[in-house]
């Protein structure tokens, strides 16, 4: 399925720092990850990732360090900051508003008007 | 992954890869690594999938994108390195080259030099500032720095014992001749020491040019580049000329203010050693930037070789027009020959930027112009003053100005030439380039013989 290239922009940020937060990690190891969790359906152009990865590194958010690969050859390793952290907790409480919000639209649409109550905003 | 070895195919693919991506400018080396390292993943994950290493290449770098995207989101999230990249230069690929930075002392170590040597011979008694050493400064600056922008490029471009023992030797003849002669004990220049001091930074530059182009003076190109060279050179020497005036007039207006008077160091110190100095640091920006930024001169060269077309051309009408005769006063043959030099000057940049290859285009017309306009004009005031010149006498000065008249229409009258049978498809662009870079030492060797045979030739004076 082709996903809205706008969805996949505004989703990469929070994807991005939440796969680094579970443990330090370089570009290629992302991007699997990425496609692990969507079952292969969300496929970014790999090159891409690399200037989002050095904007939030720009940001503070994440860290970049140069060691080492299984091979020996040099790999630049990423780590979540404290501040990254927190920025992730804040998207994640966005991004969890928008999906109450949705699923709320979905059952709605789903049975016949008004036999539901919405789930309500925890807040 | 397998250790692969250097002539393996996927190594040399990606080598070709990694060169291609090189090249962005947005992308600098630390990130071509960080994508290749990705790549290499894809492709070990794709090979142990089953695929041959030739198909998990190519998918591996269809996946990475297309470059042209990739390097503009870089430079989209960089930015700024589409800007700077000067002084910086030797450390935008993450660690400090060694070879840039011992560059970058041996440039401001030559700079300091000059600047020293200028003060020298101070200490021998002549005095910078007394009316009666002027001569002496005046007739040996080119020695307190070409020698040591040589030696500069000697070094950078490895010249063999041989190259480098001529050129000192070339060096070693022109502090000869500029001080064997006999000279009166005053504060002003005789006409032949003006001339010397004129000529023979003019005739040394060859000797630059032989030591930048480290080997390649026999090519047409190599002496391109040195043309490229020299025009960058003058248009960082301005700029920093115009800083240097900042500095200079802060450095006055500050200790005025406090009551202290600060012209004797500015004129002592400040000027002298500045300027040869900054010969050497403007050497080394033009080194240090080539293929960074685009250079300025070809740019300058587009805009104003219209502009002087049309003046030359109104003046051509006017003269006609109202027909008037060229008032030949002292100094008309040396504005002509300015304005030859000025043409020159375009048309070695023009050149100098031009792409062999391309076709005759609407600016190559435009310049054909300005040089047959020029011609016509130079051969106007010559002839007002061949009716004449006896009646002047042969001084040095006229007898220089008109042998660089001479040798300035022959250059231009067969650039004109060629221009025009390239312009009619006949000849091409490359024979204008070989003639324009051959004829160049002529330049020298006239100034060499106006510094070595003029003064005896006119009795010193």
């Amino acid at each position: 399925m082709n996903i809205n290239k706008d969805l996949v922009a505004a989703s990469a940020t929070p994807l991005i720092l939440a796969i680094i937060a579970e443990g330090d990690t370089y570009g290629y190891a992302i991007l699997k990850r990425v496609s692990e969790l969507s079952g292969g359906e969300l496929q970014w152009t790999d090159g891409m990732l690399y200037p989002v990865l050095h904007r939030l590194e720009r940001q503070g958010y994440i860290e970049g360090n140069w060691g080492s690969s299984e091979s020996g050859r040099r790999r630049k390793y990423y780590r979540i900051t404290k501040q990254g952290q927190a920025q992730l907790t804040e998207q994640r409480e966005q991004w969890q508003m928008v999906d109450t919000a949705l699923r709320n639209i979905w059952l709605a649409m789903s049975l016949p008007a008004g036999s539901i109550t919405p789930i309500p905003q925890k807040d | 992954m397998t250790v692969t070895e250097s002539r393996d195919p996927l190594e040399a693919q990606i080598e070709q890869w990694r060169a291609y991506l090189r090249r962005r400018q947005a992308v600098h080396p630390v990130d071509v690594e960080e994508l290749e390292d990705h790549l290499r993943g894809q492709v070990a994950a794709l090979v142990a999938a089953g695929l041959s290493p030739d198909e998990a290449f190519l998918i591996a770098v269809k996946r990475m994108g297309a470059l042209d995207a990739i390097s503009n989101e870089f430079a989209r999230e960089h930015s700024e390195r589409l800007w700077k990249q000067l002084v910086v230069a030797p450390d935008i690929s993450g660690e400090p080259s060694s070879k840039a930075r011992s560059e970058m002392l041996v440039v401001f170590t030559l700079a300091l030099i000059a600047a020293v040597a200028v003060k020298l011979p101070t200490l021998f008694g002549l005095d910078f500032s007394e009316g009666e050493d002027l001569p002496f400064y005046i007739r040996n600056f080119s020695f307190f720095v070409l020698p040591l922008l040589t030696g500069y490029f000697v070094w950078k471009r490895g010249l063999s014992r041989r190259t480098w023992g001529w050129l000192a030797l070339a060096f070693a003849a022109a502090v000869l001749f500029a001080n064997v002669y006999p000279s009166e004990e005053s504060s002003t220049l005789s006409d032949t020491e003006a001339l010397t001091a004129l000529h023979l930074p003019i005739a040394l530059w060859l000797a630059v040019g032989i030591a930048y182009a480290g080997g390649r003076w026999g090519q047409t190109a190599g002496r391109m580049d040195f043309v490229r060279f020299s025009g960058e050179l003058f248009i960082y020497y301005v700029l920093i000329g115009l800083g240097g005036g900042v500095l200079i007039a802060f450095t006055i207006g500050m200790f005025a203010a406090i009551g202290v008077d600060a012209e004797w160091v500015v004129q002592d110190w400040l000027l002298p050693c500045g300027m040869l100095g900054a010969v050497m640091v403007g050497s080394w920006l033009v080194e240090a930037k080539q293929g960074v930024i685009e250079n300025m001169a070809p740019v300058l060269t587009r805009l104003f070789t219209a502009p002087f077309a049309v003046t030359i051309l109104v003046f051509l009408a006017t003269l006609v027009w109202t027909g008037r005769a060229i008032d030949i006063e002292r100094d008309v043959l040396i504005a002509f020959d300015l304005l030859l030099l000025l043409v020159l000057g375009l048309l070695l940049y023009s050149i100098s930027a031009r792409d062999p290859e391309a076709p005759p285009g609407a600016f190559d017309l435009v310049l054909v112009l300005l040089l047959i306009s020029a011609l016509i004009a130079d051969m106007v005031a010559l002839a007002n003053i061949a009716a004449r010149i006896s009646a002047f006498g042969f001084t040095p000065n006229r007898v220089a100005a008109l042998g660089e008249n001479v040798i300035l229409l022959v250059n231009l009258g067969w650039s004109a030439a060629l221009y025009l049978r390239f312009l009619r498809g006949t000849n091409s662009f490359s024979r204008i380039e070989r003639w324009q870079t051959g004829y160049l030492p002529v330049y020298s060797i006239w100034a060499a013989i106006v510094v070595i045979a003029f003064p005896p030739l006119f009795g010193y004076g």
